[in-house]
């Protein structure tokens, strides 16, 4: 059988979903290139959370969001329970306080009915209220969507590949694309800093880059880096929500936000506002915007979390695309390439359904290339054992197992030693090459919580410094270039004194 | 899972958790005590500056010092504890009993006492907390993590300072820095006045040239990749930013100085009423809190100026055990409440019976000279030369003053001019 080449350039959500479902066949090849260290630390790591219903999106506008939003979010019902992901289904509250934002209501009303999304209903005052006793008193109905869920954008990513490199998907961190070569209109592969990668097919799931990226095949279009912040708050306040509770959309964004996390927190945001195209990475917060996100929470809801709950403040990009629609396409000239490119929001919810389309329709009938299934595809992956959420029988045969799990390092979270362990180990497994504590961080909620790792990051830096053999100032935090010190404390002081020299 | 019951069990094995376990021990209770860490000590252990001991010891000890004549105490007296124990759940079973879950490397663990001291010490407030701006980089520290880093893991966290809050934690972490060869770049403090122990400005700021700025206030932190700079404004009386005062510092790293907070979340699960003053626990004169037979001490309690002070209270809660164990309880007849009055910031303990002695540990609220302070129900003055936030004042009421009161006990601190 001949075998395809498949290179998928981004491991966010949808490079990783790519991924995933490409890996359910024999005859392709497929190969993830990411440029940072980690995956899913782009747009994937800093954003709502929110598997969205797929009602928000008129089909006129914006056909592939309306298309894959509902079928997408159906989709992730069976991923998570394969994949092992910490998911809920909430649903969301869009809330009305005005007769324009009613009719507003009926319009998304409409839209459910269009795209397909089951159950959405305009409720009033005792109901809404029932459905979400911390409305606030000014609300005076809402949208009701039970379909919403919510899960951890990055377990999803480190979930999907997972899975995807234990089918035999190989992952390049710390790998970026530097040029796209064609002969003859068909690709032929990506040029990179860590040498070329043959292909004859090429994805292009780049995130806030894939304007970039396309842009080296002559297929023009701009990606505008839309930030927004966020507030995360401490687990234990009283003031919460049930459901995901919203205002009505603007042309710009979905609204302010507010919701309870996977992880028990209650996330505020976000704010939305385009910045210039060369400040894709500026994920800085600004008191302008946070400020604004507190003042549209609190018409969300009668109370709201005191200002001192919160734990920390933080800016995601999304990647927009021109007018809104995605670009999820392939081309004739050249052939073999592939966009999925300027997946804004409802991506985390679409990205299966987007990646089944890509599947099925772009490289089976579009590329005509026959899709042979694996007999032995394994579609299931188990995370790492969450030690603080297992009961008491299961807690002390772990630890007569294996003692570090008698270790708890980080407190807030009940983070133990070997779970940190597991998670590096896990990180290594899938070809990261550079290990780094935000790595261990978002695998094991660790240095999430209350403190933010003021007590424990030393702590775990020593359990990563042991394990990878190197001293503790060198672990990596966010990239290879940042480290958690700077050296050793008297090697510094000899250094600036001339010691090392003599 | 092994059951024995204590008399008391001390959850944190730093200052007031080892006076508290060490004077419980004395007074023939049967006493556990668990550490969170895999070493006794706490905090003070990475506190190699002096200052420590100048009341209990009479002596000028480093905090290391300071620290190991009690762990060696502790551990020639035999008690019986365990390293890198995390506790997971208190259940307040009675007055009588509670029961502890409690994870180690041993395996879970259920123990059940007649009471606990809760001696966690506190939570630094955090960049998020205080309300800057930016990105969050790495490079960004509280200053107890540097100080971790630095004096117990060895590991330099930067060479380009720049210290958000004037606090005694700031002001000592600046030295520190400064002692190791980096170049602290500014202390940045909110308020009109520092926030720690006079000596501590003069010992750690003055003595090495570091500038303080004082109202000002910490804006954003700037940079590509990393840490590069802190952008700061001025602040008027009401600490509102004053536009056009914008300023810049390089440097290469922020360290956190923006106070502490009471590390009761545990506590506070099982009831615990909080202070909205010291957001600790609120207490009687055993410190013991509104959950009879759950005793506090130390940071955990209130945030304390002096490990002095700390130990004191660890075993002053550990004499309310022993009364507590003795008695069934703590035994009182009434409740005196004591309230905060003028310049009064926070004060403890809150219930006096006027059975007993008792030391009031306060704060002002505001720097003031020549002052009075003034316990009116009582007709108690007294007269001090000068007052400070960062420095606690702690009075002496003798039971027979406390007994003059009918309900409430006011403390007040007026200026005398």
């Amino acid at each position: 059988m001949e075998k395809k080449k498949v290179v998928i350039i981004g491991a966010g959500v949808v490079g990783s979903a790519i991924a995933r479902v490409l890996s359910r066949y024999e005859n392709l090849e497929v190969t993830v290139l990411e440029r940072n260290i980690d995956v899913g630390w782009g747009t994937s790591k800093a954003n709502s959370a929110v598997v969205h219903p797929g009602h928000e999106d008129d089909q006129k506008k914006y056909p592939l969001r309306a298309k894959f939003c509902a079928k997408g979010n159906r989709i992730w019902h069976s991923w998570a329970e394969e994949l092992d992901v910490p998911i809920k289904w909430p649903g969301e509250i869009m809330l009305a306080f005005s007769v324009r934002d009613l009719e507003k209501l009926q319009y998304y009303l409409d839209l459910a009915e269009k795209n397909g999304v089951p159950d959405v209903k305009i409720v009033y005052q005792d109901e809404l209220r029932e459905l979400e006793p911390n409305v606030s008193p000014d609300a005076i109905a809402g949208l009701w969507a039970p379909t919403a869920g919510l899960l951890a954008p990055w377990d999803a990513v480190i979930s999907l590949i997972e899975n995807s490199v234990d089918n035999g998907v190989k992952l390049h961190t710390e790998t970026e694309v530097k040029d796209v070569v064609v002969e003859d209109g068909k690709v032929k592969g990506v040029q990179t800093n860590n040498g070329f990668f043959e292909a004859d097919i090429i994805i292009n799931a780049a995130g806030l880059y894939a304007d970039v990226i396309s842009k080296k095949v002559g297929i023009n279009f701009d990606i505008t880096p839309r930030k927004g912040e966020y507030y995360l708050i401490d687990e234990d306040v009283k003031e919460r929500v049930k459901r995901i509770v919203h205002q009505v959309p603007t042309e710009l964004t979905k609204g302010v936000y507010i919701s309870e996390t996977v992880e028990g927190n209650i996330l505020i945001g976000p704010s939305a506002v385009n910045l210039p195209l060369d400040a894709k990475d500026d994920v800085s917060t600004t008191e302008k915007y946070l400020d604004y996100i507190w003042e549209s929470a609190k018409k969300l809801v009668a109370k709201l979390p005191p200002k001192s709950s919160v734990i920390k403040t933080f800016a995601g990009l999304r990647a927009e695309p021109p007018s809104g629609r995605w670009i999820i396409e392939a081309y004739d000239n050249p052939k073999g390439f592939i966009n999925a490119a300027g997946m804004r929001s409802p991506a985390l919810a679409s990205s299966p359904a987007v990646a089944e389309y890509i599947a099925k329709e772009l490289i089976g009938k579009k590329l005509g290339v026959e899709l042979v299934e694996k007999k032995n595809w394994n579609p299931y992956r188990k995370g790492i054992k969450k030690f603080k959420i297992l009961d008491d029988k299961e807690k002390e045969r772990l630890i007569k197992e294996n003692p570090k799990y008698g270790n708890v390092l980080c407190m807030c979270k009940e983070v133990t030693e070997a779970e940190i362990i597991e998670a590096i180990e896990r990180m290594k497994k899938i070809g990261i090459k550079t290990i780094s504590l935000d790595g261990v961080k978002f695998r094991t909620t660790s240095m999430f919580g209350w403190c933010q790792g003021s007590f424990c990051r030393v702590r775990i830096a020593r359990v990563v410094a042991n394990y990878l053999g190197i001293p503790e100032w060198e672990i990596p935090v966010k990239d290879g270039k940042t480290s958690y010190g700077v050296g050793d404390v008297k090697a510094f002081f000899n250094t600036k004194q001339g010691v090392d020299e003599a | 899972m092994m059951k024995t019951k204590y008399d008391s069990i001390i959850i944190g094995g730093g200052p007031a958790g080892l006076a508290a376990a060490i004077k419980a021990k004395e007074l023939g209770l049967k006493v556990l005590l668990l550490e969170n860490r895999d070493v006794l000590g706490g905090i003070p252990l990475q506190c190699l500056h002096p200052g420590f001991g100048l009341h209990y010891f009479k002596e000028d000890l480093t905090g290391t010092e300071f620290i190991y004549r009690f762990i060696n105490k502790f551990q020639e007296m035999g008690i019986e504890h365990f390293t890198n124990a995390h506790l997971t759940e208190i259940e307040n079973i009675s007055d009588n009993e509670k029961r502890l879950k409690v994870i180690t490397s041993k395996g879970l663990q259920n123990f059940t006492t007649k009471t606990i001291i809760y001696t966690t010490g506190a939570r630094e407030r955090h960049l998020y907390e205080i309300g800057i701006t930016g990105k969050r980089f790495p490079g960004i520290f509280t200053a107890g993590e540097a100080q971790t880093m630095m004096d117990i893991y060895g590991i330099m966290p930067g060479k380009e300072i720049v210290i958000v809050g004037s606090g005694d934690v700031g002001l000592i972490m600046a030295r520190r820095f400064a002692l190791e060869g980096a170049t602290v770049k500014a202390v940045i403090e909110l308020m009109p006045f520092p926030g720690g122990l006079t000596r501590n400005v003069v010992q750690c700021l003055d003595d090495f040239g570091i500038p303080l700025y004082l109202s000002h206030s910490v804006r954003r932190v700037e940079g590509r990749s990393s840490v590069e700079k802190v952008i700061i404004s001025k602040v008027n009386e009401k600490l509102e930013v004053i536009e056009g005062t914008e300023k810049e510092i390089k440097c290469d790293t922020v360290v956190v100085a923006a106070g502490l907070v009471p590390y009761i979340k545990i506590l506070e699960k099982i009831g615990v009423v909080k202070d909205p003053a010291t957001k600790g626990p609120i207490v009687n004169e055993y410190l013991e809190t509104l959950i009879p037979g759950v005793f506090t001490a130390g940071n955990a309690l209130v945030i304390n100026d002096l490990v002095d002070h700390v130990v004191e209270q660890g075993e002053l809660a550990a004499l309310g055990a022993s009364e507590f164990v003795k008695n069934d309880g703590i035994p009182a007849s009434r409740w005196i409440r004591v309230f905060r009055g003028e310049n009064v910031r926070l004060l403890v303990p809150h219930y006096l019976s006027g059975k007993r002695d008792v030391t009031i540990y306060a704060r002002v609220r505001k720097p003031m000279k020549k002052v009075t302070i003034r316990f009116p129900e009582i007709g108690k003055k007294m007269r001090l030369p000068v007052v400070k936030p960062a420095e606690m004042v702690s009075v002496r009421l003798r039971k027979e003053e406390i007994q003059k009161a009918v309900d409430r006990i006011t403390m007040e601190v007026l200026s005398n001019e």
